[in-house]
C-alpha cells in the first residue's frame, strides 16, 4: 500500500508541476484536505482558516523532511520558498470547517472541556481554538487528526516546530487526548 | 465536487491507478483511535511537576501570549533590520552574512571560517571568507535541533537534542555534505528544553547542559545540569545542577570560571523570576531550579520546605523572561578598554510578559573578585512597539576583536566592529 500512495503521490506531483495556472497546482491539496476548507479525507486535517504562519511552517517541514508524512514530503518537495507564502496564504482564506451538525455525547464534551481549561489550551489557541501566527487552529479539526497529532507530540514522535506541545503534553494523560479531540472537533 | 479520490483521478491521465487510488484515499496512515475513556475527574488538580501550574487562567492580557516561533525561510539581505539597530557612540554594526534560516549558536574555525547551528530548520551553516568575499554553505541538513557548535583543532562539534557528534577536517570540506561521527549520546531525548548551547572549556572539555524537560518540573538525575565530557565522549561528570535551560556560558579569562546564562521559569508572573547570570565557584555546585528562583523566591509549587540559601545565588539578574542566551567574554583589542573581560550577553527577548523585555545585548562588567559591577545596554533596536524585528541568540569574538550576533528572527548573522575599521559590506 505504501508504495501504491507513493506512486500516487508521485503521479500527483507530475501533473502539478506541469500545470500553470494556480488553481491546478492547488487541486491536488484540496482533493485529500478538502475543497472548502474542511477534509472528508481520514486522518487529513482541515485547512480552512490555518494560519498562514503555522501552514507556512509545516509546509517548509515537509519539504524538508523535518516532518515525516510520505505524501506530504513528496508534495512539498517541489515548492519554492515562495510557493510555501503563496499556499500558505491562500489556505488561510478557505473557509473554516464547521462542527459536526450533532452536538455530541454531552458528558463526553463536558470532560473534553474540563481537559482544555485544565491544560489552558487556550491560552496560546486562543479561547474559540482558533489559533494565532505560528500556533494552529484547532477549533473543528478532525477529531481522528487531532487524537493522533496529540498522541504523537506527547510520545515526542512529531517534534513539532518548537518544543512548546511536547511541553504541554507531558501532563496530558491519554484518556484526555481522545476527550480533547471529541470536544476540539465539536466545539461551538 | 471534488474528493480526494475524484481529484486525484482526474490529474491523472491513465487509468492504471484507479483501482488504487480510492484506496489509497482511504488508507494513508492508520487511525489512532481514541483511547477509550476511563473518565479523568472532570478538572482534576493539575499532576506535581505539570508545566502548566502556575499558568493564569481568566486572564485577558495573558490570553494574548505564546511562544514566538521564528520564520523557517531567513530574511532576503536587503530587510534586514540593521539601519534600525542601535550601537555605542563609535561603533558600527553591518551585516555579516545572511540567508541563514534560524541562525543560532556560533563557532570561528581555525582559518576563519564561521560555523553556524540552527534549532528549528535541521541545518548547519558555515560562513567562509576569502579575500573579503564571504559564501554561506550549509554543510549538514536534517539534524535534530543542531543548535549547539564548537571548534577545536580542526574539528567541528555538533550538539544535536540528545547527542554529540564531530566533524573532522571541517574546514577543509565545506561543499558538504559534513560527515558526522558520533562521540556522546547518554542524553535524554526529551524535546523541551533539549537543544543544546556547547562550549569546549580551558580544560579543554566539552561542555554540554542538560535543560530540565517542561517549564517548571521535577526531573530525574540526568536533567537540569550541566556535564562536561572529553573530546572523545569518555569521562562523563556533572558539574551543576538545579540548572533550568542554559543556552550560553564562556569562561572568565582571569580565574577560569564558568559564567552562564539560566532562563527562569514561566507563567509564575509578568516581573518575577528573572533570567540569572550564574558563576560556578566549585564542581556540583546546585543553582536552584526549580526549588529556588533568581537566587530569592521559593518556588510557589517546589518551594515547600526548601530555603534559597541552600543554593547558590546568581550574580546578576537578567531581567524577567527576557530570555538570556549566548553569552562571552570579550577578550580583543579592538573595542576600548572598558570592554576588556567584561561578558557580552544576548537576550533573545521574552513571550511569557505583556510589555515585552530584552531583544538587544547587554555589557556586564565585573570587578575584580567576578562580582557583577555594572549592567548596561550594548545593542538595542531589536523590539519595536512590543513586536520583534530580530532577535539575537548568540554572540561571539572573532580573532580580530570585532563581534558577531546570531538573529534567528531573520536567519542573519551582523559583525560589530569599533572605529573606522569599520568593513562595508557592499553585497
Amino acid at each position: 500500500m505504501r508504495k501504491i500512495i507513493t506512486a500516487l503521490a508521485f503521479a500527483l506531483i507530475a501533473s502539478a508541476t506541469h500545470a500553470q495556472s494556480f488553481e491546478e497546482r492547488v487541486a491536488p491539496c484540496l482533493a485529500c484536505h478538502g475543497e472548502k476548507g474542511q477534509s472528508e479525507t481520514e486522518n487529513t486535517p482541515s485547512l480552512g482558516a490555518q494560519q498562514a504562519p503555522y501552514t507556512l511552517i509545516q509546509l517548509y517541514m515537509f519539504r524538508e523532511k523535518l516532518r515525516a508524512n510520505e505524501i506530504m514530503n513528496e508534495m512539498a518537495k517541489p515548492l519554492s520558498d515562495d510557493d510555501l507564502r503563496t499556499f500558505s496564504d491562500f489556505i488561510a482564506k478557505l473557509p473554516k470547517p464547521a462542527p459536526p451538525a450533532e452536538a455530541g455525547d454531552a458528558a463526553r464534551m463536558q470532560r473534553g472541556q474540563a481537559a482544555a481549561q485544565q491544560h489552558r489550551c487556550n491560552t496560546c489557541h486562543n479561547p474559540d481554538y482558533s489559533g494565532k501566527e505560528n500556533v494552529p487552529r484547532i477549533a473543528n479539526q478532525r477529531e481522528d487528526y487531532l487524537a493522533r497529532t496529540l498522541t504523537e507530540y506527547k510520545g515526542n514522535v512529531r517534534p513539532g516546530y518548537d518544543a512548546s506541545m511536547a511541553d504541554v503534553m507531558a501532563a496530558v494523560t491519554p484518556e484526555q487526548i481522545g476527550d480533547l479531540a471529541y470536544y476540539l472537533a465539536r466545539v461551538r | 465536487m471534488l474528493n480526494c479520490s475524484s481529484a486525484s483521478r482526474s490529474l491523472l491521465l491513465t487509468g492504471a491507478f484507479f483501482g488504487a487510488l480510492t484506496i489509497g484515499a482511504a488508507a494513508q496512515q492508520p487511525a489512532a483511535s481514541p483511547p477509550a475513556a476511563s473518565p479523568p475527574a472532570a478538572a482534576a488538580p493539575l499532576p506535581p511537576g505539570s508545566p502548566l501550574i502556575g499558568r493564569p487562567d481568566n486572564s485577558e492580557a495573558a490570553a494574548k501570549l505564546a511562544p514566538i516561533a521564528p520564520p523557517p525561510i531567513p530574511a532576503a539581505a536587503d530587510k534586514l533590520p540593521t539601519a534600525k539597530l542601535k550601537v555605542p557612540p563609535g561603533f558600527n554594526i553591518e551585516v555579516y552574512a545572511s540567508g541563514l534560516a534560524n541562525a543560532r549558536s556560533l563557532a570561528e574555525g581555525d582559518k576563519g571560517t564561521i560555523f553556524v547551528g540552527s534549532r528549528l530548520v535541521g541545518n548547519v551553516y558555515a560562513i567562509s571568507n576569502k579575500d573579503g568575499k564571504r559564501t554561506v554553505k550549509t554543510i549538514a541538513s536534517g539534524l535534530h535541533r543542531p543548535n549547539g557548535v564548537a571548534f577545536k583543532n580542526g574539528t567541528l562539534y555538533i550538539a544535536e537534542l540528545s547527542k554529540i557528534s564531530k566533524v573532522e577536517k571541517a574546514e577543509d570540506n565545506l561543499e558538504g555534505p559534513a560527515k558526522l561521527a558520533t562521540i556522546y549520546d547518554n542524553l535524554p531525548k526529551d524535546e523541551a528544553h533539549g537543544w543544546k548551547f556547547i562550549a569546549i572549556g580551558p580544560d579543554n572539555k566539552l561542555y554540554i547542559p542538560v535543560g530540565q524537560p517542561g517549564n517548571n518540573v521535577l526531573h530525574s538525575d540526568a536533567h537540569g545540569q550541566i556535564r562536561r565530557i572529553n573530546l572523545d565522549g569518555s569521562g562523563g561528570e556533572v558539574i551543576a545542577r538545579g540548572v533550568r535551560n542554559t543556552v550560553g556560558f564562556d569562561w572568565n579569562p582571569e580565574n577560569k570560571q564558568l559564567y552562564f546564562t539560566d532562563n527562569g521559569r514561566d507563567w509564575m508572573s509578568e516581573d518575577v523570576p528573572e533570567d540569572e547570570l550564574n558563576r560556578i565557584t566549585k564542581v556540583g555546585e546546585h543553582f536552584g531550579a526549580p526549588y529556588c528562583l533568581q537566587g530569592n523566591i521559593v518556588d510557589p509549587e517546589f518551594g515547600w520546605g526548601k530555603s534559597c540559601s541552600d543554593y547558590t545565588a546568581p550574580v546578576t539578574l537578567l531581567g524577567p523572561h527576557s530570555a538570556a542566551l549566548g553569552m562571552r567574554f570579550y577578550t580583543g583589542k579592538m573595542f576600548p578598554a572598558a570592554y576588556r573581560n567584561a561578558i557580552i550577553v544576548a537576550r533573545h527577548g521574552s513571550w511569557n510578559r505583556s510589555k515585552k523585555v530584552g531583544g538587544d545585548v547587554l555589557l556586564v562588567k565585573l570587578n575584580k573578585d567576578g562580582t557583577v559591577k555594572s549592567t548596561e545596554p550594548f545593542i538595542t533596536g531589536f523590539l519595536e512597539d512590543n513586536k520583534y524585528i530580530g532577535r539575537p541568540v548568540d554572540v561571539m569574538q572573532m580573532k580580530d576583536g570585532s563581534l558577531l550576533v546570531s538573529d534567528d528572527y531573520n536567519g542573519a548573522v551582523y559583525r560589530v566592529t569599533y572605529g573606522k575599521q569599520k568593513v562595508a559590506d557592499k553585497k
